[in-house]
């Protein structure tokens, strides 16, 4: 070993031992080694099972306003987001854009050689950042509140009591956060040939020479894309004709486009029919119309959406209603079949995201102790794919809108048209922003953009505060800046209130004037 | 002659480009022909695959040949007939070399037997628009010569014969096609397209019609947008905005979705075409050429999928790809017959462009004197013309035709407008108005 050779032996060595570290500090955290149950005492106000966002949240807010409140964890504190979703993705995805950046530095009049990624070090500064995050959600902060964490499988025993490993809670309410799990695809031999899902992923040690990715999802672009972008050679098969079949057709097609730049394989409208092994490659086989072809990869990496957390819960022992797909059955109000009980986040359809898991705590929690009436169906959500560009979205969609017979009208501004994203150089998208029409109603928007899940915010909150389009139009923002999309949007709508007649008389006047 | 549409007649300059660019075009459709069977090449490339698109276009083209004389109308109803003769006895079954199965055909067909080609898929749009120009021609040979008795009677039986509610597969919307090897592609109608056509001819089909609430459904995932300042019903490509147009005349006829928006499909034709304008003023990407009289970004033929660094620019450029704007794909390449083809809707800006290209780009025309792609940003091995598409197109050169003539005389337009079964699916789409 010479003395080049022995110097990366011993940052390899240095980069493993950080992450372990880091590792190490996250469990002690989220799931310490050493840590004692409490023994209960007397009722709760809240009993919360399962310590991801959903339930972090409840707790937190009851514990804080003095309430007694256990909350129930059978594995690790923090949930996916934490542990295998947000965090973990959003670390390597930044990882991933200073390569590309750098790839295309040239077009700032940078030279800046190629980009190489170190994926160990990737990967530990992904471990050093969820360990840096876990201090707000670890066990000892929790307890330090006030909240009686217990880790353990917990099931219901009666409408009012559960138990946890041996020991029995009683409570006067009970919050379901249990969460998700990752649904094994149906794909004949994908299980016996080794796969990766959207959470094991982040256990890769090695980035794969080759990755083939099933779907094209918002975790299956991100993850394409970030992975490409680190030095994989990715492939994604997408059944469906475009990705992200539930966005608008520009965005997935702008999102395509962008993938194909980087240079992604992109299979669409074509299925992963069967997956073979022969030793540590994996080769897929695919049809699309009919015409079959296969791809042979290192790694693969696919996912069939998630399942809600309900084994085991004993769900019927506490007269909880409930689907095995579909999750826990709650109302507008998040409360289930046991007017006692209420469930928030993954657990209940259609609220799988982080902020709608802490938006839906929020509301569980008022409305179950605190004679909230706060609905589901009021809250306005936003939402956005991390790829490169951002698609991001909140509100009604104008199918949807049509759909039921509300006339909408749409104002786009292509981000080519804004100067900030000129000088940029990240013109890629637009700004969307559908307003009903004969009224400033903002209905909903959607935003792609380098960074449109910071910019979705300032539609989010116009309409949360009930913000008419036509005040954005007097929103001084700062120039240049790439918000100021919203506010050209907002001026296109100003200027079709400028009837001929209204033109007529402002002439006159100006006329009239000089 | 039918009477000309706009009383501004061009001036003679324009009157004497329009000529040569028409008659260019039509030449495609007697060169690029068989004989034997009617059928139309695709592209003037040697040994081209026919397109059944082209072939339906073909026949209108000779009813504007007809009017123009250039060519006489026993020839064109001779042609026709071919074309009608073969649709009509050639295979109809799933079989995976088949002409087409339930009345419908396949995109592309082998020239000489007009046997499935390419492997190509059962098209319903394409379909579509081989049959406008099969109700064209019935409609325009109104005469007791044999022939065009015949002509009329072989189009009856084989709209007749069109499956058009099979195409929906149980679905809400009419499907983009089928395969024998596979069944249904996994595409829908979905957002403005050049569908309007397809719709019309499915909803007012004698036997087989489509249901009326497919158009409604359809039209429900259209998205009325304010782009540059024009309120429009968006779609990127330019050609979008004008195959329906080339067979019905949308002046002042509305469906539900243009009457909520106070507007009609020519209008939105016309702002599509300023749209286009401004989009090439803006020139984003700044490509070489793009100007006020140089603009036309549509689906079809490019340089070739090259990624070039030229300064701190990348430059990508594709293939055969549906460019579109505001978002691309934009490679620089445009599409002259695609403004021609806007020629109805906005002269004032069409007439300008077509000469300054002719003018600035004379390589735009091939030897034949035909408009064909081209790209002034993509210059191999230091050409300094940059990228000229090699071979002709014919459904690019039968819009130029028909729309000058649309322009002209409308022709299209007042043969089709006597189109009893069109009238019929147009007022099922809920259209209303005008010459309906």
């Amino acid at each position: 070993m010479n003395a080049s050779e022995h110097g990366a032996a011993n940052a390899r060595r240095a980069l493993a031992q950080a992450a372990e570290r880091s590792a190490a500090k996250l469990r002690a955290n989220v799931r310490p080694a050493a840590w004692s149950n409490p023994a209960p005492s007397g009722r709760y106000n809240l009993v919360v099972i399962g310590g991801g966002t959903a339930g972090l949240i409840g707790a937190s807010i009851v514990a804080t306003l003095g309430g007694k409140v256990a909350l129930i964890e059978r594995e690790a504190l923090g949930g996916d987001c934490l542990n295998t979703g947000c965090v973990p993705s959003k670390a390597i995805i930044r990882s991933s854009r200073i390569c590309a950046e750098l790839r295309d530095a040239y077009m700032l009049g940078v030279e800046s050689g190629s980009a190489h990624a170190d994926f160990a070090a990737v990967m530990e500064r992904m471990r050093r950042i969820q360990a840096r995050i876990s201090q707000k959600d670890s066990a000892s902060r929790l307890q330090a509140l006030g909240v009686d964490v217990y880790f353990g499988r917990a099931h219901f025993t009666g409408k009012d009591t559960l138990d946890v490993d041996g020991r029995c809670l009683r409570f006067r309410r009970a919050l379901i956060a249990a969460g998700s799990h990752p649904v094994i695809p149906g794909i004949e031999g994908l299980v016996a040939a080794g796969y990766l899902n959207n959470e094991t992923v982040f256990d890769l040690a090695q980035l794969p020479r080759r990755l083939l990715v099933v779907g094209g999802g918002p975790l299956g672009c991100e993850l394409a894309q970030a992975f490409h972008r680190l030095g994989s050679h990715v492939t994604i098969v997408q059944r469906e004709p475009q990705f992200l079949p539930q966005e608008e057709r520009d965005a997935a097609q702008i999102l395509s486009e962008a993938l194909a730049r980087d240079g992604l394989a992109i299979h669409l409208n074509t299925e992963v029919v069967k997956v073979t092994r022969s030793g540590d490659e994996r080769t897929a086989h695919m049809v699309c119309a009919g015409k079959e072809s296969t791809v042979t990869v290192d790694e693969v990496v696919a996912g069939a959406g998630r399942a809600p957390n309900v084994d085991g819960l004993e769900l019927k022992a506490a007269n909880v209603d409930y689907d095995g797909e579909r999750g826990v059955t709650v109302d507008d109000f998040l409360r289930t079949s046991n007017p006692r009980i209420y469930a928030a986040g993954d657990i209940i359809e259609d609220s799988r995201y982080t902020h709608m898991a802490e938006a839906t705590a929020r509301i569980a929690v008022q409305n179950a102790l605190f004679f909230g009436r706060k609905r589901l169906s009021a809250l306005t959500v936003p939402w956005c794919t991390y790829t490169d560009p951002e698609i991001a979205h909140v509100g009604m969609y104008t199918r949807e809108a049509r759909k039921r017979g509300i006339p909408v009208k749409t104002f786009t501004i292509p981000m080519n048209d804004v100067d900030r994203a000129i000088a940029d150089g990240e013109e890629e998208g637009f700004v969307k922003v559908t307003i009903k029409d004969g009224t400033d109603r903002i209905l909903g928007a959607t935003i792609v953009a380098r960074h449109a899940g910071e910019m979705i915010n300032e539609i989010t909150l116009a309409m949360v505060a009930g913000v008419g389009f036509k005040t954005l139009s007097n929103v001084i923002h700062t120039y240049p800046t790439q918000a100021e999309a919203i506010r050209h949007a907002a001026d296109a709508y100003q200027r079709t209130r400028l009837t001929p007649l209204l033109k007529r008389l402002t002439t006159r006047w100006l006329a009239w004037n000089k | 002659m039918l009477s000309p549409v706009r009383p501004d007649a061009p001036v003679n300059s324009d009157q004497a480009l329009l000529d040569a660019l028409q008659r260019a075009s039509f030449d495609y459709f007697l060169r690029h022909a068989n004989p034997d069977n009617g059928l139309i090449a695709d592209t003037s490339a040697p040994g081209s695959h026919a397109s059944i698109a082209a072939s339906g276009m073909g026949l209108a083209v000779y009813l504007v040949g007809v009017e123009r004389g250039f060519m006489t109308r026993a020839d064109a109803a001779q042609r026709t007939l071919a074309l009608l003769r073969f649709l009509k006895e050639s295979e109809q079954s799933d079989a995976a070399t088949a002409t087409g199965v339930y009345g419908l055909y396949y995109h592309f067909l082998e020239m000489e037997t007009g046997r499935r080609a390419w492997a190509s898929e059962l098209s319903t749009i394409d379909t579509a628009l081989l049959f406008a120009g099969i109700l064209a021609a019935a409609a325009y040979f109104d005469g007791d010569a044999s022939a065009e008795q015949e002509i009329r009677a072989l189009a009856d039986a084989l709209y007749r014969r069109a499956d058009w509610h099979w195409a929906m597969n149980g679905s809400a919307m009419v499907k983009h096609g089928w395969k024998p090897e596979s069944g249904f592609l996994n595409y829908g109608w979905e957002g403005y397209s050049e569908a309007i056509i397809l719709y019309a001819l499915g909803l007012g089909s004698p036997t087989h019609p489509l249901p009326p609430p497919s158009y409604r459904e359809w039209t429900a995932t259209f998205q009325w947008e304010n782009l540059y300042g024009w309120e429009l019903l968006y779609s990127g490509p330019l050609f979008i905005h004008q195959f329906s147009h080339l067979w019905l005349d949308f002046r002042c006829i509305q469906d539900q979705f243009m009457r909520e928006k106070r507007c009609d499909y020519f209008e939105n034709s016309r702002r599509a075409s300023y749209v286009q304008q401004h989009y090439a003023i803006l020139n984003p990407k700044q490509w070489t050429g793009y100007s006020r009289h140089c603009w036309g970004i549509s689906a079809g033929e490019g340089p070739g999928f090259v990624t070039r660094r030229q300064g701190s620019l990348e430059r990508r450029h594709f293939d055969y790809t549906a460019r579109g704007l505001p978002y691309g794909p934009d490679d620089g390449t445009l599409a002259p017959w695609a403004v021609a083809a806007s020629l109805p809707f906005a002269p004032e800006i069409v007439l300008p462009a077509l000469h300054f290209m002719s003018d600035v780009y004379p390589q735009m025309k091939d030897g034949e004197k035909r408009l064909r792609s081209f790209n002034p940003s993509f210059s191999a091995d230091g050409d300094a013309q940059g990228w000229v598409a090699e071979h002709a197109v014919a459904i690019e050169q039968a819009p130029i035709v028909l729309m000058i003539e649309n322009f002209r005389s409308g022709l299209l337009w007042r043969v089709l407008g006597h189109c009893e079964p069109l009238a019929t699916g147009l007022r099922r789409a809920g259209f209303r108005g005008g010459w309906l």
